[in-house]
């Protein structure tokens, strides 16, 4: 076993072989780009564009006209809410979207509403699910868009994409969602979902960084959106920029090796996040899971550790890569904005730990993470002040802190 | 975040783990930070003769301020009560090399040394 052990399978992945295999002609012999439409090194790129773009299409049940490549997710989003809130704007000025997006569809909304347009944000339950009843509630006549994401990158919980589409088309509102995570780990149907827009990427699959996917639905009804990048042209006007051929064709096989083996791999992969869940809560008290035990994505397992701040806890399983809620894991000092719009106390947020299972984990590394994770816990809890009140029968919450 | 020398060899080695008897005469014992803060650091000293002749500390918090509480164990220790008083978080950023973001993590320190003085302090009769 090779350490450091890479388990922030949601953060990136690292590319598959194969993928790297398919990618490697087109940097050398194949490096044509794909809108040169009068030699031979311009056909062979536009034919590895074209049957990418199937494979693309393919992973969620859409036709290949129907995706534009971008240079990854968060363009997608960007081009989605701004590309509908300014095609539809004489029919309406309002978007609905929930508080424990993605910053790249919270960002977007937040311009948007600086430009004029009205957001509603949904909130969560405890587990990170939104309210279906809430969701209906939120749509005026004035609703153009509704964007929520497939799985949560934080914590895993899935939306119910089939009862949102549901009610997106019964009012006659666009669905637009982020199946960044979603896409190849669990079923994403783009007809059977009713989704009218949905963004992915590449390297989220087992494929390069830098490239992505807008699906756009060409029928029943036929989405159109203004454009957020000019210029030659390209991918029908939506996208314009020299298409990366590499990337594409990265993203093809990537996409065609999710659908192939994305069924029995999620299998895997829930069994060993499963185990690495069991092996840590046998062995260690007052952990707790964030986000929905079952409607999750498979390789997703956020917990947080009690009394045992986030960054601490990387720093001591240091030969395993995962990430934390924790402020002091990031630039804002604030802790994690999705697990506060679940309710988790700050304390809690401070303490979690995310954990990404994907294709490349073994069981051999779960159960070295399990040891490893114990015995950080054990031994931060041992210098934990607020462990130590706990044992003395102190509820923590009844102390007079001084925040700072 | 790449952490210095200094704070890694804390983390891993922190000197003076424990717990004082609070209600000890001799011992005093300052508890600052808050939970949703993600820093709490608690740490007693036991003074003879005006001198600090021994200290631990307990924290809840990132490398830093693991690190952070720890020196200021180390340092407190031989130490009067005034001088310990003279103990700046300037000195703690300067020895543990701690970057901008984590400058805080000294102040909870220099505050930790603090509130365990006056606590030994208020227990004698003195003005904190
Ligand atoms: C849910 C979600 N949306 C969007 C993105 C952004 O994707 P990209 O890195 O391709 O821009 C990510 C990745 O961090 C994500 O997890």
């Amino acid at each position: 076993m090779k350490t450091p052990i890479y388990l922030d399978n949601h953060a990136t992945t690292r590319v598959d072989p194969r993928v790297v295999e398919a990618m490697l002609p087109h940097f050398t012999e194949d490096f044509g780009n794909a809108a040169s439409r009068n030699h031979a090194f311009g056909w062979v790129a536009e034919e590895a564009v074209e049957q990418a773009r199937e494979q693309v299409a393919a992973l969620i049940g859409a036709g290949a006209k129907e995706v534009v490549f971008t240079s990854g997710a968060t363009e997608s989003d960007n081009a989605a809410l701004v590309g509908v809130a300014e095609f539809y704007k004489e029919k309406g000025d309002h978007i609905i979207t929930a508080t424990i997006e993605h910053k790249a569809v919270l960002d977007t909304c937040q311009m948007l509403e600086q430009r004029g347009f009205r957001v509603t944000y949904l909130e969560v339950d405890e587990k990170g699910s939104i309210d279906l009843e809430q969701l209906e509630a939120a749509i005026t006549d004035k609703t153009t868009l509704i964007s929520l994401m497939a799985a949560n990158n934080e914590i895993g919980t899935l939306h119910p994409l089939k009862e949102i589409g549901a009610i997106a088309r019964k009012h006659g509102v666009l669905f637009h969602c982020d199946a960044t995570q979603g896409v190849g780990h669990q079923k994403i149907d783009v007809e059977e979902m009713n989704i009218d827009l949905a963004s992915y990427t590449a390297h989220k699959i087992y494929g390069p960084k830098g490239i992505g996917a807008l699906y756009v639905r060409r029928r029943k009804p036929r989405v159109r959106i203004t454009p957020i990048i000019y210029g030659g042209g390209h991918e029908r006007g939506i996208r314009s920029g020299t298409l990366n051929v590499p990337g594409i064709v990265g993203f093809g096989k990537a996409a065609e090796l999710m659908l192939a083996d994305g069924p029995t791999e999620n299998q895997r992969i829930r069994a060993l996040r499963d185990r690495l869940r069991e092996g840590i809560t046998r062995e260690i008290d007052f952990v707790y899971l964030n986000g929905h035990a079952e409607f999750r994505h498979p390789g997703n397992l956020n917990l947080s550790f009690a009394f045992v701040e986030g960054e601490s806890m990387l720093m001591g399983i240091d030969d395993i890569a995962v990430s934390s809620g924790s402020a002091c894991t990031s630039a804002s000092l604030e802790p994690s904005y999705v697990l506060r719009a679940l309710g988790v106390g700050d304390d809690l947020a401070h303490s979690s730990i995310r954990f990404g299972v994907g294709r490349f984990n073994t069981e051999e590394e779960i159960d070295h993470t399990i040891r490893r994770v114990v015995e950080t816990v054990s031994r931060l809890r041992d210098m934990s002040p607020l462990y130590e009140l706990a044992q003395e029968g102190v509820d923590i919450k009844s102390i007079q802190w001084n925040a700072h | 975040m790449a952490y210095s020398k200094k704070v890694i060899d804390h983390y891993n080695n922190p000197r003076n783990v424990g717990s004082l008897d609070k209600q000890d005469d001799s011992v005093g014992t300052g508890l600052v930070g808050a939970p949703e803060c993600g820093d709490v650091m608690k740490l007693q000293i036991r003074v003879e003769d005006d001198h600090i002749v021994d200290a631990k500390f307990k924290t809840f918090g990132c490398g830093s301020a693991i690190a952070s509480s720890s020196l200021a164990t180390e340092w407190v220790k031989g130490k009067t009560l005034d001088e310990a008083m003279e103990i700046r978080n300037v000195d703690i950023v300067e020895e543990l090399s701690l970057p901008p973001v984590k400058i805080h993590c000294s102040v909870l320190a220099e505050d930790a040394i603090k509130t365990a003085i006056n606590d030994y302090k208020s227990k004698h009769g003195q003005a904190g």
